[in-house]
């Protein structure tokens, strides 16, 4: 059976053979390793945002309700008379004018006498958080600390609910929410979109239907993938010495007498979506560059062929042929601005406001900024906070996303431009 | 557009229509502009930097100690722990995403590429900030238990390069997988020819034809990695330090830029002008590295188009 070959004996080849082959399947199982960890990253990031959000926290009250009504130790065990009755009797005469002047005590629901009275009277404070996979795997530990800690005990909590997309900033983790965060995210998008969307489609219009290839042309070209590789912190700083600072009468507002807020200094929703929009400006041109490629240049010889000028050629026919496509594109970019932390904490967003910007020359926050307070505090509680906040800011882009999918969807199906 | 043309086979284009191109050409300036403005803003506030008296540029450079309260300004400790970070991101993204790259473009069927692809799609798609929150409420608790409590301080440079290594993953797999994708078929059916196995083929053939096409991946996602500002802020710790340990806290360039900008910072403080200088640094190197990457990345084009 040995045969000689210019490679040696048949067995020498065999061997050889099945060392090559045990190489390549090494590799192939170290490239499905890579692939696993990849996703395995994934999925770790999602749980441990999820482990800090749900979870046993460990409480102790200021005043028991048992010293409101005797022998009940819950709040929730009260009737509706008797909350009303113990709102009346033990919030201070100030507070308790404020609230009637909002909605009289006799017109609240339950619900929310229960969280007038745990806010003003019992005011309970966090002691302890634990993650859920604590919460789950160590129940006892937890059980043994709340019972070594006297007048403490433990509840399960959710971080992230109703009631924390409607409430503001608040130094009580216990009450602290989203909202004023939530609208300042939203103020800034439309800022971004309003002043990004018009220039940056009308730039890639240019690019991709009027330009010739000459040295201009070229440099914009080159000068935009540029742009858009430039970390973000860079844009904070132009949005600072431009927006903030350079334009401040204009940003803030006093340029047309509109003053919201004398102590933004310019500091205010109209410089950061400016800024931000500055940020998504090349993705939206870039974007918008490759729908437009794609549509056939049959469409805008026809277009000619019937007498129509560039622009009217580009206005009735290549726009809407492309538009769900650059929107698809639109959206994404936003989402990116929706993300981003850094430029915006770099030109001065407000850390600590609890009240709702009201327009363009308002002080703002957004939910990164929000996330980046809660996440840099050392309290266990504000880490929660953060886990919540995060969630809140994902469910946000997955809405976006959706939305871009949606779009891109609808065009596969209804468009017979199907490229 | 109901106005007739004056000659119906006239070459000059009508006067709304040369208005609308110029505004449009116009907007596409406005992207010189944000350079030029970028540029400009940065040199004129590194000038003020430097030109106090407390600043020397030699200092600047070679000085070991960033203390802005005693006036020491020397950016080692800052430059060194963005290339700390850096460097430990690469080390953990380049190789994963590499092979990342080569199963979804060589093995992987079209079904999990199906799956894979909007995998890495949506973990593109997160937000900094989350793998900020991500190191240090995950990444660090696991380094100090493997390496103990005493060895890992709480805010550390190896918790955040490993967490930006993990941020540039997806962008160095899709880049990565078009530069080999884009690979004709032809050099791997005439390394089959000749009796390649597939292994064979893809490190001696594959790869080193999708070369320029890595290298210009490497560049981006390096200048993505020293360009990242919020998982460093959160995890890397607050403080210059000249170290050459990863488990110890050291702040870099960006991390200082956020801090001193997110506290209330008076204008025309040296304070002020030091972030702009420290943006320049930032802004030349990211520069350069991207426009390296473009560069190789066309000619590579020009290669296979």
């Amino acid at each position: 059976m040995q045969t000689q070959t210019l490679f040696g004996t048949d067995s020498d080849i065999n061997v050889l053979m099945n060392k090559r082959k045990k190489i390549g399947l090494i590799w192939q199982v170290v490239f499905l390793f890579a692939i696993t960890l990849a996703i395995l990253f994934l999925l770790l990031l999602l749980l441990s945002v999820i482990d800090s959000t749900f979870g046993y926290v460990a409480l102790r009250n200021e005043v028991e309700p048992s010293s409101l009504i005797e022998g009940k130790t819950l709040i929730k065990e009260f009737s509706r008379t008797e909350l009303e009755n113990a709102a009346k009797a033990n919030l201070s005469s100030g507070i308790l004018r404020r609230v009637e002047s909002e909605k009289p005590l006799a017109q609240r629901s339950y619900h929310d006498l229960v969280s007038l009275l745990e806010q003003y009277v019992i005011k309970p404070k966090v002691l302890k958080t634990w993650g859920l996979w604590d919460s789950l795997t160590q129940t006892r530990t937890i059980e043994a600390y709340s019972l070594s800690e006297n007048g403490s005990y433990l509840t399960f909590k959710s971080w992230i609910n109703p009631q924390f997309f409607l409430a503001d900033q608040s130094a009580d983790p216990l009450h602290a929410g989203i909202r004023t965060a939530l609208l300042g995210s939203l103020w800034i998008i439309l800022i971004t979109f309003l002043f990004a969307f018009p220039i940056g489609v009308g730039a890639a219009i240019y690019l991709q239907e009027y330009a010739h290839d000459n040295r201009i042309n070229r440099l914009l070209q080159l000068n935009i993938f540029n742009l858009s590789a430039v970390p973000s912190i860079i844009y904070g700083l132009l949005g600072l010495a431009v927006f903030v600072r350079a334009m401040q009468s204009f940003t803030s507002g006093s340029m047309f007498s509109a003053l919201t807020d004398s102590t933004a200094n310019g500091r205010t929703i109209l410089s950061g979506g400016l800024t931000l929009g500055l940020l998504v400006l090349p993705i939206i041109i870039i974007n918008t560059q490759e729908a437009l490629k794609a549509i056939p240049a049959s469409l805008r010889m026809s277009s000619y062929g019937i007498g129509a000028t560039q622009w009217q050629t580009i206005w009735y026919q290549v726009l809407p042929a492309c538009g769900e496509r650059i929107l698809t594109g639109t959206i994404l970019a936003l989402s990116r601005a929706l993300g981003e932390t850094a430029p915006l904490v770099v030109i001065g967003a407000s850390t600590f406001i609890s009240v709702d910007p009201t327009g363009i020359f308002s002080k703002f926050t957004t939910l990164p900024i929000q996330i980046y307070q809660w996440s840099a505090r050392p309290q266990g509680a504000y880490r929660n906070l953060a886990g919540a906040a995060i969630i809140a800011l994902l469910i946000l882009l997955m809405v976006m996303n959706s939305l871009a999918i949606y779009t891109r969807d609808k065009l596969s199906k209804k468009k017979r431009l199907e490229l | 557009m109901h106005e007739r043309p004056i000659h119906p086979f006239g070459k000059r284009k009508r006067i709304h229509e040369r208005i609308i191109e110029t505004t449009l050409f116009l907007f596409a300036m406005l992207s010189i502009l944000i350079t030029v403005g970028i540029a400009f803003i940065l040199i004129r506030e590194s000038y003020l930097f430097f030109s106090d008296p407390a600043v020397r540029l030699l200092d600047f450079l070679t000085a070991k100690k960033w203390q802005p309260m005693i006036g020491l300004f020397g950016i080692r400790p800052l430059l060194n722990a963005t290339l700390t970070t850096s460097i430990i991101a690469m080390a953990v993204g380049m190789p994963i995403g590499l092979f990342v790259a080569i199963y979804l473009s060589e093995y992987a069927t079209d079904r999990s590429r199906g799956i894979l692809k909007p995998t890495f799609e949506v973990l593109a798609g997160i937000p900094t900030i989350v793998y900020g929150y991500f190191a240090l409420t995950f990444m660090t608790p696991l380094l100090r238990t493997i390496f103990g409590k005493a060895n890992v301080e709480i805010y550390n440079t190896a918790s955040a390069g490993l967490v930006i290594g993990i941020l540039v993953l997806p962008m160095i797999a899709t880049m990565a997988e078009d530069a080999i994708s884009a690979v004709p078929k032809d050099l791997r059916l005439a390394s089959y020819a000749l009796g390649g196995t597939k292994i064979e083929t893809t490190f001696k053939v594959v790869i080193p034809a999708a070369l320029s096409g890595l290298s210009a991946t490497f560049l981006l996602a390096l200048s993505r990695a020293i360009g990242e500002t919020m998982i460093v802020a959160l995890a890397a710790g607050a403080g210059p330090k000249l170290t050459a340990n990863p488990f110890e806290a050291a702040e870099t360039i960006t991390g200082y830029i956020v801090r001193i900008s997110g506290g209330d910072v008076s204008y025309n403080s040296i304070d002020y002008n030091s972030i702009f200088a420290l943006g320049l640094i930032l802004f030349i190197i990211t520069f350069t590295l991207n426009l390296t990457s473009r560069k190789i990345s066309s000619l590579f084009h020009q290669e296979y188009d």
